[in-house]
């Protein structure tokens, strides 16, 4: 192990706010842009769902309706 | 060897995105261990650089970003030519799946090369040839997200992005080589981050250790984001809407 | 072959000269940028003269991004590109003739130009004919590459600016050798290698720029 202490790792011979904002940074997006693609998938899926569900109702309401007609005009 | 009617089985949507959703904790699992190694070995093993102090360590992740943000751009001009010349749905998928990727590589090396500049250089930003190009690099990814972006119908989207793709890597090698003259012209700054003077090999050992982590991380997102693309253009087929019930009954 | 480029060069041209005031809008504009500089900076002469090439060159990229979408606009409206599309001799044809057209409208006059926005900053005489003989052979292939840009954006909402994302970038070497030309003759120095490079885009961007553009043309015309 190179270091001694914590503080001096953090420290990193004074180069600290450098070195650790860019590995902040990189962090950072790398844990951000697969969470957004994440959400994003789910939220795509989502949707899709719940429109074909929707469009399966309409569809089943419609079959009950053509169904009903002709007894109603009759 | 593997023969060529399984390649293209799972260059069918249908087949690709049920394989995706098995690949992508695999190439997480890659990426953390490398990333892990490549982290222990460049933060808590290498040595100090005696030139630059402990400032160096900033290339463990520059240098890796740096070379994702130009190899997933050429990885993407290949999914483009092979999208124009064998008409695969697919392709533009992967293309336009990749591009926000490589445009964040490029901002983490714009971003990790300022913050090595201010202590080595003393200012934030140089000039120098390659955060130039980098920073052109940057652009050219913007272009390709906004092109493929501002178009509704999705085919058009993926050819219209795959010519630019194309036109984008044969630029590339004529704009480094354009900014490297102007900057040899006009006194660029000469130290450099990668081209470190004592690359002892446990440093580079790191570097190429966080690369590929980096790589297997791409392969992940981009994963993940094509399976979401693959949903919304298939949305119509049956193989969709039988997996969308299936989920959600 | 030939027939094909010339035949769309005189077409273009003789639609372009029916509206002058398109022409000399792009014209104004290169000359307005380049005279908001001074404003800008301060009219020291020494300053002007170093900042010269670079404003001169920025201008003349901007002159020719704005006039790019008149390129092929029309035609597309018109549904005269949907026939030339269908013509039995090679759309790229069609296309460098369309670049060729645009050069003659947008590209020369920025040359002729150029050498007088030059003097404004104090250019010496050499570098004043070296600007101009850089803008005449660095704009042909500001208007190829242009070309893609404005057939892969066409019909597009925001075209203008998303237009301008896409070709501006492509534009850079162009920009640094054309300055980089002026500069060297501001210093004393030959500029021939500038230009040499300059001329190798220019034959690079016309040999290969048309037939990208026309692939985007049949992507737009699908």
């Amino acid at each position: 192990m190179y270091w001694n202490s914590l503080s001096d790792f953090l420290a990193m011979g004074g180069y600290g706010l450098y070195v650790w904002g860019s590995f902040g940074m990189t962090a950072l997006v790398m844990l951000l842009e697969p969470w957004l693609a994440l959400r994003r998938q789910r939220a795509i899926r989502l949707l899709l769902a719940r429109q074909l569900l929707a469009a399966m109702q309409e569809e089943e309401k419609q079959k009950k309706s053509m169904g009903a007609e002709p007894e109603e005009t009759a | 060897m593997m023969p060529l009617t399984h390649i293209y089985k799972f260059a069918a949507p249908a087949a690709f995105y049920p394989l995706a959703g098995r690949l992508i904790p695999w190439f997480w699992g890659l990426a953390a261990l490398f990333g892990a190694i490549g982290l222990w070995l460049g933060l808590a093993v290498a040595p100090t650089d005696f030139q630059q102090g402990e400032g160096y360590r900033i290339i463990f992740v520059h240098v890796g970003a740096s070379w994702m943000s130009m190899f997933i751009y050429l990885v993407m001009a290949f999914w483009a030519a092979i999208g124009l010349a064998f008409n695969t749905r697919l392709s533009g998928m992967m293309a336009a799946a990749l591009a926000p990727t490589g445009a964040l590589f490029a901002f983490i090396s714009l971003w990790t090369g300022a913050l090595w500049g201010k202590p080595m250089w003393g200012t934030w930003w140089v000039w120098d040839a390659r955060l130039t190009s980098e920073l052109i690099l940057l652009f050219l990814y913007v272009g390709f997200i906004a092109l493929t972006h501002a178009i509704d119908d999705p085919r058009r989207a993926d050819r219209a992005g795959a010519v630019l793709a194309l036109v984008g890597v044969v630029n590339i090698p004529i704009i480094y080589f354009s900014v490297k003259w102007w900057n040899t012209l006009h006194q660029g700054a000469s130290v450099s981050l990668t081209r470190s003077p004592s690359m002892a090999a446990i440093m580079l050992w790191s570097m190429m250790l966080c690369a590929l982590a980096m790589w297997m991380y791409t392969i992940a997102v981009s994963l993940i984001r094509v399976r979401g693309i693959i949903l919304e253009r298939e949305r119509h087929t049956n193989w969709v809407k039988a997996l969308l019930l299936e989920l959600n009954p | 072959m030939l027939r094909v480029v010339t035949h769309v060069i005189g077409r273009d041209l003789r639609l372009a000269l029916r509206r002058p005031a398109d022409v000399c809008s792009v014209l104004f504009f290169f000359i307005l940028v380049a005279s908001l500089f001074p404003l800008g900076v301060g009219p020291e002469t020494e300053l002007l003269r170093r900042l010269a090439p670079g404003v001169i060159w920025v201008g003349a990229l901007l002159a020719t991004m704005l006039s790019l979408p008149r390129m092929f606009a029309e035609d597309f409206h018109d549904g005269a590109l949907e026939q030339l599309a269908l013509a039995p001799y090679p759309l790229g044809l069609v296309v460098l003739g369309k670049t060729l057209a645009h050069w003659l409208v947008s590209g020369l006059p920025l040359a002729l130009v150029a050498p007088l926005l030059g003097l404004q900053f104090d250019l010496p005489p050499e570098a004043l004919a070296t600007l101009a003989f850089a803008v005449l052979i660095g704009t042909p292939a500001l208007s190829g590459i242009g070309a893609i840009g404005a057939a892969l954006t066409l019909g597009l909402r925001g075209g203008g600016v998303l237009l301008s994302l896409l070709v501006l970038p492509l534009y850079i070497p162009v920009l640094v050798f054309g300055a980089g030309a002026v500069d060297a003759s501001i210093g004393g120095m030959n500029p021939a290698a500038h230009l040499f490079l300059l001329a190798a885009l220019t034959i690079g961007g016309l040999a290969f720029a048309p037939w990208a553009a026309a692939a985007a043309l049949r992507i737009a015309l699908e």
